[in-house]
């Protein structure tokens, strides 16, 4: 067994608040989320990335808070599903999105898939057919067999292609 | 205005949405340690010396378990259900059923790969890990055995030791005469086909957490279970403590499809520890524990014969399968009954034989998975019927069609005694309609017109029946509340399938008032005193019917006592949006609220004897299941070269009598067939010769992702039940069932040419090319 080490403070700022909290060093990002910052909206499926429930949005990236180890993220500016909503606390374009397609079910994997629409439309407001299918081709979900997750996407980019 | 048969928005959607879902790992018990456990590497083994030593000597490591401790304690794990054999079941198809305990951890042997050997509770998982690793335990190998048919034959490895075979459960039934009529048919086919192994993988995994009340000694638990009640009781009676002071939780649960049905060690070593340390403890499994230690589904092999007239009409089936089990027989004739009283499905057959021996093996153990059994009968069925029109040169969907029970046969009994000891009969549907309304939209067509020759189209169908809405019971409690809100607590909990959001409707429906004024609290033993839970397409017609009585009561309670607030007759009155009116009088309304007000103690007008609530509570016991259908057709391209297929169209023609919410019962289907296109095409349980799991991560176990999703084609043709006052019938599973035999015929269908015949899936790439290569070869 390796030496798992002492614990570090680490400081990063998620969702617009600079928040900080001890890491071992082996903790993983989504482990510090979920349990050190209570974060708990970003959701482990698999921990080994494949299943893109615990994706994050890192520096504005999509990331799989699982495979990123907690102190890599010192200094990093994060986005999770907490952050998602308005500034007046009304659901985001994409969450709206999800809920009047029944875009999901159990709502499990839905975080990972809100995640990396809201990174794709960022950066590709008027995304493709095909680059909708591959941006959410790295989430997995067990229950909606995917039909309305990609309704919600498509009204969702249509959404933000009209805003752009 | 009816909220019923309109598609509410989900009320669970805005909390999951935010991220504030309440999922067990999600809970923050104070001062909670956390549990890791080691598991079997070996698929079996005796089991010798357990050194923990070094393992208790990490800081932060609290205890360690292992099978001599809890099986001084807890008496091995077995379920009323395996034992449950009705009368007429036992006459009709004379079973043969083992029970088959459990142990907790087990103290002698292991039998599959991932069986829990001892557990370790730690300050926290990362520490219980490490210390899992300083375990020092011993195993001596032992022969294993791992295919059922091969664990059938003489001189296989024995699973229990005890017992003289591995044989666990066996039955067979016999009407008509079966002999005589394949004698005489013109046409005979038989063949082998084999529904795979597959796991049902919600995306998130199990997870058990238990608190003790410091004060009152009292169990808390929460579980991702899809039977709360069912796992207080259970609890009860193996830790031997009062059920009253149990109360388990199901909060958010990420998915089931079965595997959170059944009680596992780990539901019962979590309280267990809980309570012997006198602190919360909590364990969320993780992927590579859930691939091998939870229950996974499939796993049978029919060999069936079918005899026919010239014509194509069905004279006869004969059907010997063998089921897997894995290494523990827990639930009895659960799935394999299943697979027997849905084979003929739709199909209205003279003759039929059916023969079933379920064997025990060294792998993870077999439960139901959407759809349990189901699927398994209807790729037996369907295959065969493929192979008949091919042998006939007709068209596969003119075959079905000649053969299906006609509306004017319903109520039609097949003859055989349902798993609950009543005769099976199919309360309702018109299949030759569902099958009609599906042909007209497959739009061959339109694909082929972008067929090349190396790449084919093909179309295929499968038609099943599903049996929905077994008892025994399910109770609701609807309470109008003094500001108007009414609270519906129901024994059946939710694993997406969206009920607080259905539920909600039918209360509001049945009472007159806004969808949004309704909150369903289900998934809590303590919400009402006795439950089933949500399995086997029951909730919609068992709590449905119990939230829609209950609320009818409460709504009449209401009425009488808003007849004398407003001095008029009950029967005079209506309510809309929660509002109590006399009709005619416009000026005299009283909010309902206003009612549950009234009645309570501490009001001095109340009227001596009435109720000190406006509350009712129902306990709904279902008679025979109700039937649904469904025919599924599936258009695939097959690429020759690589042996990819693609599902590109998928149509689904339904019957599942009145629809509540179509939005949901669409979301139903379309994941539940989803679902049946990953197992018809890529996920495949593996093991070696030697029980060693091959596919035990996501990059092994593959599941569909959203790049496969074909386009969807729903067509309703709902016939109301007549065996329940809401006219509702089970859908959770149906979606499921069809799609590896349509697939599968599909496939056959686009490499007709070549004569290729699909035995089995999946149907890979790898798996495909070899069975061209070798039509084309051979
Ligand atoms: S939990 Fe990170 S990808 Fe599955
Ligand atoms: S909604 Fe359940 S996994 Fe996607």
């Amino acid at each position: 067994m390796a030496d798992p080490g002492g614990e570090r403070e680490v400081r990063l700022v998620v969702n617009g608040v600079e928040r900080v909290a001890a890491a071992e060093p082996r903790l993983l990002l989504s482990d510090f989320l979920r349990h050190r910052l209570g974060l708990t909206g970003t959701h482990v499926g698999c921990e080994h990335g494949v299943c893109g429930a615990c994706t994050v949005l890192l520096d504005g990236e999509p990331v799989r808070s699982c495979l990123v180890f907690a102190v890599q993220a010192e200094g990093a500016e994060l986005r999770t599903v907490e952050g998602l909503a308005g500034e007046d606390g009304e659901l985001g374009p994409v969450q709206r999105a999800f809920h009047e397609a029944h875009g999901m079910q159990c709502g499990f994997c839905t975080p990972g898939f809100l995640i990396s629409l809201t990174a794709l439309l960022e950066e590709r407001p008027g995304a493709s057919e095909e680059e909708l299918v591959d941006a959410l081709s790295g989430n997995l979900c067990r229950c909606t067999g995917y039909a309305n997750i990609l309704a919600a996407a498509r009204a969702a980019r249509d959404q933000a292609a009209e805003r752009a | 205005m009816s909220t019923i048969g309109v598609s509410v928005p989900r009320i669970e959607d805005e909390r999951l949405l935010r991220g504030e879902g309440r999922f067990v790992d999600d809970l923050r018990l104070a001062g909670a340690l956390e549990v890791a456990f080691l598991r079997s590497p070996h698929a079996h083994a005796r089991i010798g010396a357990i050194d923990a030593a070094a393992a208790l000597a990490l800081p932060g490591v609290v205890a360690v378990i292992d099978g001599r401790e809890t099986a001084a304690a807890l008496e091995p794990m077995v379920f009323d259900i395996a034992k449950i054999v009705p009368e007429a079941v036992r006459e009709a198809t004379a079973p043969a059923v083992r029970v088959h305990p459990m142990p907790a951890l087990p103290t002698e042997r292991v039998t599959y790969v991932g069986q829990p050997v001892a557990m370790v509770v730690a300050e926290s998982r990362y520490l219980a890990e490490d210390a899992v690793d300083l375990l020092a335990v011993e195993f001596e190998p032992l022969p294993a055995v791992v295919d059922a048919e091969r664990a059938l034959a003489p001189g296989a490895p024995r699973v229990e030791t005890e017992w003289e075979d591995n044989e666990a459960i066996s039955f067979a039934f016999e009407r008509g005469d079966v002999d005589a009529a394949f004698a005489a048919a013109k046409v005979v086919v038989e063949e082998s086909f084999r529904s795979h192994r597959q796991h049902p993988s919600p995306i998130e995994t199990r997870g058990v957490a238990a608190g003790v009340d410091p004060q009152d000694g009292s169990l808390d638990v929460w579980s991702a279970t899809q039977t709360p009640h069912l796992l207080r009781d259970f609890l009860a009676r193996w830790l031997g403590r009062d059920p009253e002071r149990i109360r388990v939780r199901a909060p958010d649960v990420g998915g089931a499809f079965g595997i959170k049905h059944s009680c596992y060690p780990e539901d019962l070593l979590i309280p267990f520890a809980a309570l012997r340390l006198g602190r919360a403890v909590k364990w969320t499994e993780d992927r590579a524990e859930h691939l091998a230690a939870a229950t996974q589904g499939r796993d049978q092999v029919h060999r069936i014969a079918v005899a026919a007239d010239a014509a194509g009409r069905i004279l006869a089936v004969r059907d010997h399968a063998v089921m897997n089990a894995g290494a523990f027989n827990l639930l009895g004739l659960v799935v394999p009954y299943n697979t027997f009283t849905h084979l003929l499905g739709p199909y209205d057959v003279g003759a039929f034989g059916f023969a079933m021996r379920v064997a025990v093996t060294n792998t993870a153990p077999v439960a139901p998975y959407r759809g349990a059994g189901r699927p398994e009968a209807v790729f037996a069925i369907e295959r065969a019927i493929d192979r008949l029109a091919r042998e006939l040169g007709a068209d596969p969907a003119d075959v079905r069609a000649r053969n299906l029970i006609g509306p004017e046969q319903m109520p039609y009994e097949t003859g055989i005694v349902y798993r609950d000891g009543t005769d099976q009969v199919y309360d309702s549907g018109d299949y030759p309609e569902l099958l009609r309304r599906a042909r007209e939209v497959v739009e061959r067509e339109r694909f082929e017109a972008a067929a090349t020759e190396r790449r084919r189209i093909g179309v295929g169908y499968a038609i099943y029946t599903e049996g929905t809405g077994v008892g025994p019971f399910e109770t609701a409690r609807v309470r109008i509340e003094p500001t108007g809100r009414v609270k519906v607590l129901t024994g059946a909990s939710s694993q997406g399938q969206g009920h607080r959001t259905t539920l909600a409707q039918l209360a509001a429906e049945a009472l007159g008032v806004a969808v949004a004024d309704v909150e369903v609290v289900g998934g809590d033993s303590a919400a009402v005193p006795s439950g089933f839970g949500t399995l086997a397409s029951r909730t919609l017609v068992v709590a449905g019917n119990a939230v829609s009585e209950a609320a009818a009561a409460v709504r009449a309670q209401a009425l009488e006592v808003a007849a004398g607030m407003l001095g008029a007759a009950s029967y005079e009155l209506e309510i809309e949006g929660g509002t109590i009116a006399v009709r005619g009088r416009p000026d005299a309304t009283l909010p309902l609220g206003a009612v549950a007000d009234f009645l309570t103690p501490f009001n001095p007008a109340r009227p001596r004897g009435a109720p000190s609530e406006l509350a009712a509570e129902s306990v709904y016991r279902p008679g025979p299941v109700t039937w649904s259908a469904g025919v599924h057709v599936a258009v695939v391209a097959v690429d020759l070269p690589t042996g990819v297929v693609e599902v590109l169209r998928f149509v689904v023609a339904h019957d599942c009598g009145r629809v509540v919410n179509p939005a949901i019962v669409d979301g139903q289907i379309v994941g539940g067939v989803m679902q049946g296109i990953g197992g018809a095409l890529h996920e495949e349980v593996l093991y070696d010769e030697d029980g060693q799991l091959r596919t035990g991560n996501f990059m092994d176990y593959v599941l569909p992702t959203a790049g496969e999703t074909p386009e969807f084609e729903l067509i309703h043709l709902d016939t109301p039940s007549p065996l329940n006052p809401l006219g509702v019938k089970g859908m959770g599973e149906g979606g499921a069932i069809g799609p590896p035999a349509a697939i599968a015929g599909a496939v056959e269908d686009a490499l007709a040419d070549l004569g290729v015949v699909v035995h089995r899936g999946p149907l890979g790439p790898s798996r495909v090319r070899d069975l061209i290569v070798a039509a084309a070869g051979g």
